[in-house]
C-alpha cells in the first residue's frame, strides 16, 4: 500500500488483484479493506456467513458497485475494472452467474445461450445478423454440456430450478470468458445435481479462471480447490478446505460462541 | 368675478376656523354651504374646502354625503339637505330631519372628476382627525396620494395629536408628500421630506422621488439621488423576500399535493395516477360541506373548513383503499400496469364527479380568519396562503410522527422493507397496504380541503398537480417524506424565481427541464437510499 | 438476403394483416371515387378520413408497441413525437397557402400576420419545400428521442421513472405550444390548409390518396418493426425488457439498444402524426396533452402488448369505440367506458385481446411466462 503505483502493468502477474477494497453502504462496511489475488488459470472457492461481503465482492469486480478504495486489476495489472461499466467488463471477459438463477425467461433455451455467445454485442451488428451453422454448432455443443439438448427449444421460464441453474452456466460456457464469477450455483439442487454440477464446474475450470461462492461445504470439498474465507467484508482465512476448516477464527465464526 | 371672491372669501375662513372655532365654526359652515346651491363646479369646489376647514361637526357627514351623490340643495331658497343613506332628509345646517315635506325641486350637487378628487382629499383631511386610528391611518394613505395642500393645516394639527405610532407615520409621510409637490417648501423642509421619503422606502415613495420637478436646489437633488438608490436596493431585497415567500407558498401547496404521493409511491411503490383525484374528492368534500353549511346552518360557516378537515380524509381515505383492494392488489410487482389501471380510475372519478357536480367551477368560500392579508414589511401576505403553509407543515409532522411512533407506521415500515418477514412475524401484510394507501390517499383528501381555498374546484382540479406532485417525490428522492419536503419547497421557490425572468409558463417549462436533466443525473433523487435493500 | 429478410418478416398473423391493410389501400379508395355515392357500397369522404385517421393512430400504436412490448419502456409522452411530425407536416401545408390566407401575406402564415411579426422565424425557412419538410416530419421527433433517450438511457432511468419524465416532457412541450410567441400559432395551432403538393387536399382524389398513403404506411411501419423484432437485435430487446441488467452483465449496451429502438418508434410516430394532420386539417398544442399519450397506451394494451398487430388492432378498436360513443347520446359515458377499459384490461386481460387467440410458440409478452404471470427480475 506504502508503493505508488505508476504502472499498473508492474503490479501483478495474477488475472485478477483486488487491494485494500473498502465498500460502505449508509456507513454499514460491506467489504473493508479485502485483498485477494486470482492466478490465471486457479479455481478459487469462496465461503463466508451471510453479510460476509460475498455478493458485494462480485458486484465490485463485475461494475455495478464502485468501491470507496482500494484497487481492482484485471489480467495482470493490464485494466483498472474500477473505471469500466458492466457491459465493458463483461466484454473484457468477465461473466457472472447470479445467486438467483436469472435467465431471460421468454426466449427460448437456444435463444439464451445465443445470445450469451462470444460474437458482435453492436446495435448494427445486432440488427443485420443472420444464423449460421457455427452458431448453431457451438449452441448444441453447450447444451450438450450443460445436458439440456432435449430442452432446446422450450421457453427458458418453462424449466426447473435446477435447470435454470445449468443453463446459467450454459450461459457463461458461451460467453467464454477468462474469469467466472459463480454465485451459489447449488443453492436449491438436490444432491445428485449438485454432484453434476461440481463436475461441470471442474470440467470449466480446466480451461477458465473460476471463482466459486457457496454455503454448502460437501460441494466446496467435491470441488477440491483453494479456499478463501470471507468475515465482515475481508478474508479471515485462507487455504485448503481441510485447513480452513480446523481454523479455530473460521470455526468461532460460522459456529458463533 | 363672484367665483373668485366666494373661492377667496372661502379660504380666509377656513383657515380662520383653524385658529378660532366653536362659534365661528358653526358661522363658517353655514356660510359655506351656500356655495353648494349655485350650481357652479368652481362654487362647490370652494365650499367643499370651506366646509371641510371649518371644523364643523356636520362636515364629514357632508362630504361623505356629497361623495355619494346624497346631497341635495334648493336652488330658490339656497338650501342644502342631505339625504340619509336610511331615507328621511336631513337638514345639512342643523343635521336635524326636516320637518314637514321636502321641498318639491331639490336637486342633487353635481361632481366632475376635478371635484371628486377635491371631495376624496377633504375627506381625507376630515378623517385625519376621526376618533378611530384605523380611519386615521387610512385617511393619511389617501393625502397620501392626493398630496392636497389644503390638507397640511389640518395634518399638522393631527401630527401633533397623534399617539399611535404607526399612524403618526403614516401622517408624517403625508406631510412630507406634500411638502415635496410645493413650490414654495423651504430647502430644509424638503431635505426633511425626503430623508421621510427614504424611510417609507416602498414604491409609492419612489414614484414620488423619481416624480419631483426639476428646479430643485443642488442639495435636495443629490438627496433624492440618493434617497431613490437606497430605495430601489432595498426594493431589490424585499422582491427576493417576496419570491421567497411566494415560492414557500407555491411550495407548501406542491408538499401538500405530493406528500400523500410520497406514501403511496414512495414507501409502497405503487404509482397511483388517481391520486390528483384523490385532492379533488378532498376539494369537492369541502364545497359539499360548505352547502349543506350555507343551506342549514349559516352560522357555523367559519368552522367549515374544520368540519371538511376530518371528513375530506375520511372521504378519500375510504375511495382510496376501495381502488387498493379492488384493484391495485392484483398488480403488485408491475408498477407500468398499476399506472395504467389508476389511470383509468381518475378518468372515472373525474367523469363522476362532472357527472353529479357539473363541469364547472364551484365556489368554495374562505371563513374569515382565511380572508384578507396583512402587511409585513414590504410584503403583502394573505391569510389563506399562510394558514396553507401551516397546515402543510402541520401534516408533514403529524405524518412523520405517525410513522414513527405508531404501530400502523411500524408495521408499515416493516412490509416496506421485507414484506414476507413483516407476513411471517404475523403482520397482517394485506390489511397494511390497504390502510398505507388509504392513509396516503387521505393526506390528498387534506391537501384537497387546503386546495380548495386557493384554487378553482373542478374535476380537472387534480390532473393538474399530477406531474408536479410526482416530480416532487422523484426529485426528492424515493422513500424519503424529507425528500419530498425538500423537493416541493425547492421546486416551488425555484419556479418562483425563475418566473421573474422567464414568465410564468417558461419559467414551468424550463423548471421541467432542470428536473429531467436531474433525475437523468440522480436517477434517485436528491436523497436516495443506498445499498442492496433498496435496489432488489 | 433483405428480400428474405423482408419475407421472412412477417409471421402467419402478420400476413393476413398485411393483406388487410394493402387491400384496403387499393380497394376503399377506388370504392369511394369509382362508385357512384347512391350505391350501397360507396364509401363516403367522411368515412374514408375517419379510417385513415385511424390507420395513423394504428402506425402510431405500432410505434409504441415497439419501445414498450418489446423493450419495456413504458413511454408516456409519444403524443409528443405524433404531434411534432404533424407540425413539421402542417408548417408545411401553411406555407402552402401563400396569398390564399385571410391577410394574403405571401410568406407570412396568418396568425403571424395578426401577431404583428414582420419576418418569418428561421425554424420556418424550408418548410415550403415538400422533401425538406418530410426530412423534418422523421428528423425532429428523432432527434428529440435520440437526445432524450440518451440522456435518459444512458443514466439509467427505467421504469415508471422514465415514464414520468417522458410525461413531464410532452407536458413542458404542450405548455411551449400553446404560447403565441413559440412561432407555432398558440392555442389555434395550424389550420385551414388549401393544397398539398398542388392538390386540393378537400378533394375526394387527394382524400383517398391520404387514405391509401396511410395503408401503405402502417404496412411498411409493421413490417420495419417486424425485421427490428426478428433480429437477434430485437432478441436483445426482449432480454432488455425481462431482466435488463442481466443482459449488461452479458456485455451488451442496453443504453445503445434502448436509444436506437426509441428514437426509430419516435420517427414512426412523426410519420403518423404527417400523415394525419392533412386529413383532419388541424394540429394543435392539445395534441401534446399528457392524457393523450396515456390514452395510446391503452390501445396497445388492448390489442395485445408485443404483437405488433395487436397494438394496431386495438388503436383502430379503441378509436372506432370512442367515434361511435362519442357522438351519440352516450357521449358522457364515453369516459367512464374508457376508464373502465384501463381497468380491466390491465387486470382480467394482460395479453390483449390478440393473448386469447390461439397462437404458436412465439416469444410472449411479459405476462405470459408460465410460472407465474411477472417477469423475473434479476436480484439487482
Amino acid at each position: 500500500m506504502d508503493t505508488t503505483v505508476t504502472n499498473p502493468h508492474e503490479v501483478t502477474q495474477s488475472l485478477l488483484y483486488l487491494d485494500g477494497v473498502s465498500v460502505s453502504f449508509d456507513g454499514f462496511r460491506a467489504l473493508n479493506n479485502l485483498s485477494l489475488e486470482l492466478a490465471p488459470g486457479e479455481m478459487r472457492a469462496i465461503i463466508g456467513p451471510n453479510g460476509a461481503g460475498k455478493t458485494t465482492m462480485m458486484d465490485v469486480i463485475t461494475g455495478k458497485t464502485r468501491p470507496d478504495s482500494g484497487e481492482v486489476l484485471f489480467d495482470k495489472g493490464s485494466v483498472d475494472l474500477t473505471t469500466k461499466d458492466e457491459a465493458a467488463i463483461a466484454e473484457l471477459g468477465i461473466g457472472r452467474k447470479f445467486q438467483k438463477p436469472t435467465v431471460f425467461e421468454n426466449h427460448t433455451v437456444e435463444d439464451n445461450i445465443l445470445l450469451s455467445l462470444k460474437d458482435d454485442r453492436s446495435v448494427r451488428g445486432n440488427l443485420m445478423w443472420y444464423a449460421n451453422s457455427g452458431d448453431s454448432d457451438r449452441i448444441g455443443e453447450i447444451l450438450k454440456t450443460i445436458g439440456l439438448t432435449a430442452h432446446g427449444k422450450r421457453l427458458a421460464g418453462s424449466l426447473s430450478h435446477g435447470q435454470k441453474q445449468w443453463l446459467e452456466i450454459g450461459m457463461l460456457i458461451a460467453q467464454d470468458p477468462k474469469l467466472l464469477l459463480v454465485d451459489e450455483p447449488v443453492a436449491g439442487m438436490t444432491d445428485a445435481e449438485s454432484m453434476t454440477t461440481a463436475d461441470l464446474l471442474k470440467d470449466i475450470a480446466k480451461d477458465h479462471t473460476v471463482i466459486v461462492v457457496e454455503h454448502d461445504m460437501e460441494f466446496v470439498r467435491r470441488l477440491g480447490v483453494k479456499v478463501t474465507v470471507l468475515h465482515e467484508g475481508s478474508v479471515l482465512a485462507e487455504g485448503s478446505i481441510d485447513e480452513v476448516s480446523a481454523n479455530e477464527r473460521v470455526v468461532e465464526v460460522y459456529l458463533g460462541r | 368675478m363672484r367665483e373668485v371672491r366666494d373661492r377667496f372669501l372661502a379660504l380666509v375662513l377656513s383657515f380662520g376656523v383653524l385658529l378660532s372655532g366653536g362659534l365661528a365654526a358653526a358661522q363658517t359652515y353655514e356660510d359655506a354651504l351656500r356655495g353648494f346651491t349655485a350650481d357652479s363646479f368652481n362654487d362647490t369646489d370652494a365650499a367643499i374646502s370651506a366646509v371641510a376647514g371649518s371644523g364643523h361637526a356636520m362636515a364629514a357627514v357632508l362630504i361623505q354625503a356629497l361623495q355619494d351623490e346624497r346631497l341635495l340643495f334648493d336652488a330658490q331658497d339656497k338650501r342644502v339637505f342631505i339625504r340619509d343613506a336610511s331615507g328621511p332628509l336631513l337638514d345639512a345646517a342643523t343635521g336635524k330631519p326636516i320637518a314637514g315635506n321636502a321641498p318639491a325641486n331639490l336637486q342633487p350637487v353635481r361632481l366632475n372628476n376635478r371635484l371628486r378628487r377635491s371631495v376624496e382629499a377633504a375627506l381625507g383631511s376630515l378623517t385625519l382627525v376621526s376618533p378611530e386610528p384605523a380611519k386615521r391611518f387610512e385617511a393619511a394613505q389617501a393625502v397620501f396620494k392626493s398630496r392636497d395642500a389644503n390638507a397640511l393645516a389640518t395634518l399638522d394639527s393631527a401630527i401633533a395629536k397623534e399617539v399611535d405610532a404607526r399612524v403618526k407615520k403614516a401622517l408624517i409621510e403625508a406631510r412630507a408628500a406634500i411638502v415635496l409637490g410645493k413650490a414654495d417648501a423651504t430647502e430644509p423642509e424638503k431635505l426633511a421630506a425626503v430623508a421621510t421619503m427614504r424611510e417609507r422606502g416602498d414604491h409609492d415613495a419612489r414614484a414620488l422621488l423619481s416624480g419631483l420637478s426639476d428646479d430643485q436646489p443642488v442639495s435636495v437633488k443629490r438627496l433624492v439621488a440618493d434617497a431613490i438608490s437606497t430605495i430601489d436596493s432595498q426594493l431589490a431585497m424585499w422582491s427576493v423576500v417576496q419570491n421567497l415567500w411566494y415560492g414557500l407558498s407555491l411550495g407548501s401547496v406542491l408538499l401538500l399535493a405530493a406528500i400523500g404521493l410520497a406514501i403511496t409511491f414512495g414507501v409502497m411503490g405503487v404509482i397511483n395516477m388517481a391520486h390528483g383525484e384523490m385532492v379533488m374528492l378532498g376539494a369537492y368534500t369541502t364545497f359539499v360541506v360548505q352547502e349543506v353549511i350555507r343551506a342549514r346552518m349559516p352560522w357555523l360557516f367559519d368552522y367549515s373548513l374544520a368540519i371538511a378537515i376530518p371528513l375530506a380524509f375520511l372521504v378519500a381515505a375510504v375511495v382510496g383503499m376501495a381502488i387498493e383492494r379492488g384493484v391495485i392488489q392484483f398488480l403488485y410487482g408491475r408498477p407500468l400496469e398499476t399506472l395504467l389501471a389508476t389511470w383509468g380510475i381518475s378518468l372515472i372519478l373525474q367523469q363522476a364527479v362532472r357527472t353529479i357536480f357539473g363541469p364547472t367551477n364551484r365556489e368554495v368560500g374562505a371563513p374569515g380568519f382565511m380572508s384578507g392579508a396583512f402587511e409585513l414589511g414590504g410584503l403583502s401576505i394573505t391569510w389563506n396562503r399562510l394558514w396553507i403553509i401551516v397546515f402543510a407543515a402541520l401534516i408533514f409532522v403529524a405524518l412523520l410522527a405517525a410513522l414513527r411512533f405508531t404501530t400502523l407506521g411500524l408495521q408499515m415500515r416493516a412490509v416496506t422493507q421485507n414484506r414476507r418477514m413483516a407476513s411471517a412475524m404475523a403482520i397482517p401484510t394485506n390489511r397494511i397496504d390497504a390502510f398505507t394507501f388509504g392513509l396516503g390517499s387521505g393526506i390528498a383528501g387534506l391537501a384537497g380541503v387546503a386546495l380548495s381555498q386557493i384554487d378553482n374546484v373542478s374535476p380537472n382540479l387534480g390532473q393538474g398537480y399530477i406531474i408536479d406532485s410526482f416530480l416532487v417525490v422523484v426529485f426528492g428522492g424515493v422513500g424519503n417524506l424529507w425528500g419530498t419536503l425538500v423537493g416541493a419547497l425547492s421546486l416551488g421557490i425555484a419556479n418562483k424565481f425563475l418566473e421573474p425572468y422567464a414568465g410564468a409558463v417558461l419559467g414551468k417549462i424550463l423548471l421541467l427541464v432542470l428536473v429531467i436533466l436531474f433525475i437523468q443525473k440522480r436517477p434517485r433523487g436528491l436523497f436516495a437510499l443506498k445499498g442492496r435493500a433498496v435496489e432488489a | 438476403m433483405i428480400t428474405r429478410r423482408l419475407i421472412e418478416a412477417p409471421d402467419g398473423r402478420g400476413w393476413i394483416f398485411l393483406a388487410i391493410v394493402l387491400v384496403a389501400a387499393v380497394l376503399v379508395p377506388l370504392l369511394h371515387l369509382l362508385l357512384p355515392p347512391s350505391s350501397p357500397f360507396h364509401v363516403s369522404t367522411s368515412v374514408m378520413t375517419l379510417w385513415g385517421k385511424y390507420l395513423c393512430f394504428a402506425l402510431l400504436a405500432l410505434s409504441l408497441d415497439l419501445v414498450w412490448g418489446y423493450c419495456g419502456i413504458l413511454s408516456l409522452g409519444h403524443g409528443a413525437f405524433f404531434a411534432l411530425g404533424g407540425y413539421a407536416m402542417g408548417m408545411y401545408l401553411m406555407r402552402q397557402i401563400g396569398t390564399r390566407g385571410v391577410y394574403a401575406h405571401p410568406t407570412l402564415p396568418d396568425f403571424m400576420v395578426f401577431l404583428n411579426w414582420k419576418e418569418l422565424p428561421w425554424f420556418w425557412y424550408g418548410f415550403d419545400w415538400f422533401p425538406y419538410a418530410l426530412l423534418m416530419v422523421v428528423l425532429v421527433p428523432g432527434v428529440l428521442a435520440f437526445v432524450f433517450g440518451w440522456f435518459a438511457f444512458r443514466s439509467r432511468v427505467t421504469g415508471v421513472y422514465l415514464s414520468i419524465i417522458t410525461q413531464a416532457l410532452t407536458y413542458a412541450l404542450m405548455l411551449g405550444f400553446f404560447r403565441n410567441n413559440f412561432g407555432f400559432g398558440g392555442n389555434n395551432g395550424l389550420t385551414d390548409f388549401k393544397d398539398i403538393l398542388g392538390f386540393n387536399i378537400q378533394s375526394s382524389q387527394t382524400r383517398a390518396a391520404l387514405f391509401a398513403l396511410s395503408a401503405v404506411a402502417l404496412a411498411l411501419g409493421y413490417v420495419v418493426a417486424r425485421m427490428v423484432v426478428q433480429s437477434k437485435a430485437g432478441k436483445v430487446l426482449i432480454a432488455i425488457r425481462d431482466a435488463e441488467s442481466r443482459t449488461r452483465f452479458l456485455g451488451y449496451r442496453v443504453e445503445n439498444y434502448k436509444t436506437y429502438v426509441f428514437t426509430l418508434s419516435a420517427c414512426m410516430a412523426g410519420i403518423a402524426g404527417a400523415l394525419y394532420v392533412p386529413q383532419v386539417g388541424i394540429i394543435n398544442p392539445s395534441e401534446f396533452a399528457p392524457a393523450n399519450s396515456i390514452e395510446m397506451v391503452i390501445w396497445v394494451a388492448v390489442g395485445g402488448r408485443s404483437t405488433l398487430v395487436g397494438a394496431a388492432l386495438g388503436a383502430v378498436i379503441v378509436n372506432f369505440a370512442k367515434s361511435t360513443f362519442t357522438t351519440g347520446m352516450l357521449a358522457p359515458y364515453w369516459l367512464f367506458a374508457l376508464g373502465a377499459l384501463f381497468v380491466l384490461v390491465t387486470i382480467f386481460l394482460p395479453k390483449g385481446i390478440l393473448g386469447l387467440m390461439p397462437q404458436r410458440a412465439e416469444p410472449a409478452g411479459p405476462n405470459g411466462s408460465p410460472a407465474n404471470g411477472r417477469v423475473a427480475q434479476p436480484a439487482e
